[in-house]
């Protein structure tokens, strides 16, 4: 890749929301916008390498595909029938943008990506939207990384976008009253694709780098446009310590590791004590919300050695704030280590009634290693035989396979406590 | 401005015993409809016994959709856009007991008035252009 590709991919992953945010301002048609930012991307290959790189390869970005959709609209002001114009405030509207506006001076970014996150559009569409406008990837590349054909993933993009213009869904962030509300359906978003792509739902690889990239790239974003706001500094420190652990998930033969036997040295120090930071400030900053609270249970996780009871007391406060069946069933691994295997086992079968977690295949999982502690590994291997049955991943079918075949062989040591891998606390 | 149908299910509109608050409670609110100017029009329908449905030669009694909830009623309004609209939408007494639903209105007909669109395609029906926000009410549908 020569300077002035890696200038323009560089600039396409850090400023295309920016960018794409401010025409949209203009044209106030995501479509056209969407046009005009993609040439200014081309023109910046070509230019650059004539010219030079430009001081700042954002505001060259923005004023090129910005000057493109005014030639545009003049060009076809009553040419083809277009969608409805998106409703934008007119505050934002009269604002023309700096030449060197900074992320926090920039509501645009933010509007944008309140506008795909909308609660009236699908998650579905929300996450591929989010991936189309905010991250710039091509479509294409979206339906490969949710395992669906192009057309379909195109055919979703262009009905979300056609929802947006004739129910008039606004291209604004919202008011304080609402803003709660909707940037939960945002931070969700990024989770959701986070966690599609740290453990993909299918298929043979474990990860998809892909969507975790795209997803730490919008947390980091959001962390900019919104650097007050603690949940959304929580969901960047969750997906910060949950990355940091990337290298060392698998072995050398693809096979996944639990946590308690991955190699540290592989661990993203750095990240994890950024995680640290933004978590401590957290925590420090009044009560935490839900993803403050998942990132220090992810944290702590990370420590050696862990602080079981610290953490049981995380997980109640997080069940206390949301009380979902999957953060009970996870509460039941520190349980274990303060409380005994036998406890939480007591605790797992009462969830085993919960028809949420029906099909879940992390509930069979865990119950197999807490069975196989108490020594009762036919069980333990009944158990994982079901989890076996209910995994879709490969590497986490081989991974349940080798545990299948050990409580058969009764090969258990009581005496080395083993921690499952914690798919998402 | 664009048009917004709202849509009501609630989820016991059959049951007697609720009638008296209910009904207090929907004249507030549509009291606030008509003091805000956001109303276009309002119908309450009778319950789901009074239903009769035609689908093709074929009459039946009842609603058309075999559903718990009916629509009992709706009434639509004129918003700035889907946040506004939802914003009115939220204030219905049905929400907290069963549901509503939000529609976009595409196009209504009233004999003896000029019939509007606000849907797709027609661009100079659903909102004005980059500049002007409306200035002039030249926009704006006819009420």
């Amino acid at each position: 890749m020569t300077d002035v590709e890696s200038a323009v991919a560089d600039a396409h992953r850090r400023e295309w929301a920016r960018v794409l945010a401010a025409t949209v301002r203009v044209t106030r048609d995501l479509d056209l916008a969407e046009e005009c930012v993609q040439e200014a991307y081309a023109a910046a290959l070509r230019q650059w390498a004539q010219a030079g790189l430009p001081d700042n390869p954002a505001a060259w970005l923005t004023t090129t595909a910005r000057r493109r959709a005014v030639d545009a609209i003049r060009r076809e002001q009553t040419a083809r029938a277009r969608l409805p114009l998106l409703i934008t405030s007119e505050l934002l509207a009269a604002s023309e943008p700096s030449e060197s506006c900074t992320a926090a001076e920039h509501p645009d970014a933010l509007a944008l990506i309140f506008t795909c996150c909308h609660p009236a559009l699908s998650q579905d569409a929300q996450t591929a939207l989010t991936l189309r406008l905010v991250c710039g990837v091509a479509t294409a590349d979206i339906a490969r990384s949710f395992l669906v054909s192009e057309a379909t993933m195109a055919a979703r993009i262009t009905r979300a976008k056609k929802k947006i213009a004739t129910a008039r869904i606004p291209y604004r962030v919202p008011g304080p009253a609402e803003l709660p509300g909707r940037l939960r359906s945002v931070l969700a978003v990024i989770h959701l694709l986070f966690t599609a792509g740290h453990t993909a739902p299918s298929g043979p690889a474990l990860l998809r780098a892909d969507l975790v990239d795209q997803a730490m790239a919008l947390a980091e974003l959001l962390s900019e446009l919104m650097p007050a706001d603690t949940e959304v500094r929580g969901l960047h420190a969750l997906l910060l310590v949950t990355d940091a652990r990337r290298a060392a998930r698998l072995d050398g033969n693809g096979r996944l590791v639990r946590l308690g036997d991955q190699d540290r040295s592989r661990w993203d120090m750095t990240a994890l004590a950024r995680a640290h930071d933004l978590i401590v400030g957290c925590l420090r900053a009044g009560p935490p919300g839900r993803y403050v609270l998942q990132a220090a249970i992810a944290s702590l996780y990370t420590q050696d050695p862990t602080d079981w009871t610290q953490l049981l007391t995380l997980y109640d406060r997080l069940l206390a704030l949301w009380p979902s069946p999957v953060v009970a069933l996870n509460r039941t691994v520190p349980l274990a280590m303060v409380a005994g295997p036998a406890a939480a086992l007591t605790e797992v079968g009462r969830l085993e009634q919960d028809s949420r977690l029906a099909g879940y295949q992390y509930l069979p999982a865990i119950k197999a290693d807490l069975l196989a502690r108490l020594g009762r590994t036919a069980e333990a291997a009944d158990a994982c035989r079901l989890a076996f049955t209910l995994a879709a991943n490969e590497a986490e079918r081989a991974f349940l396979a080798d545990q299948i075949a050990d409580y058969t062989q009764l090969s258990w040591q009581p005496d080395q406590p083993e921690q499952p891998e914690q798919p998402d606390p | 401005m664009a048009q917004y149908a709202v849509l009501l299910y609630p989820r016991d509109s059959a049951d007697p015993a609720r009638d008296a608050a209910d009904t207090a409670a929907h004249q507030r609110h549509s009291d606030e409809l008509v003091a805000s100017g956001a109303l276009v029009g309002a119908f309450a329908l009778t319950p789901r016994d009074m239903a009769t449905s035609i689908s093709g030669d074929t009459i039946t009694d009842g609603p058309f959709l075999d559903a718990k909830e009916v629509v009992a009623g709706f009434y639509v309004i004129e918003a700035a856009d889907l946040d506004a609209a939802l914003a009115i939408a939220q204030r219905c007494p049905a929400v907290h007991n069963g549901g509503v639903e939000v529609r976009p209105v595409a196009g209504s007909l009233t004999p003896g008035m000029t019939t509007t669109g606000s849907g797709t395609g027609a661009s100079s029906a659903g909102g004005s252009g980059p500049g002007g926000s409306g200035a002039g009410g030249s926009g704006t549908p006819q009420r």
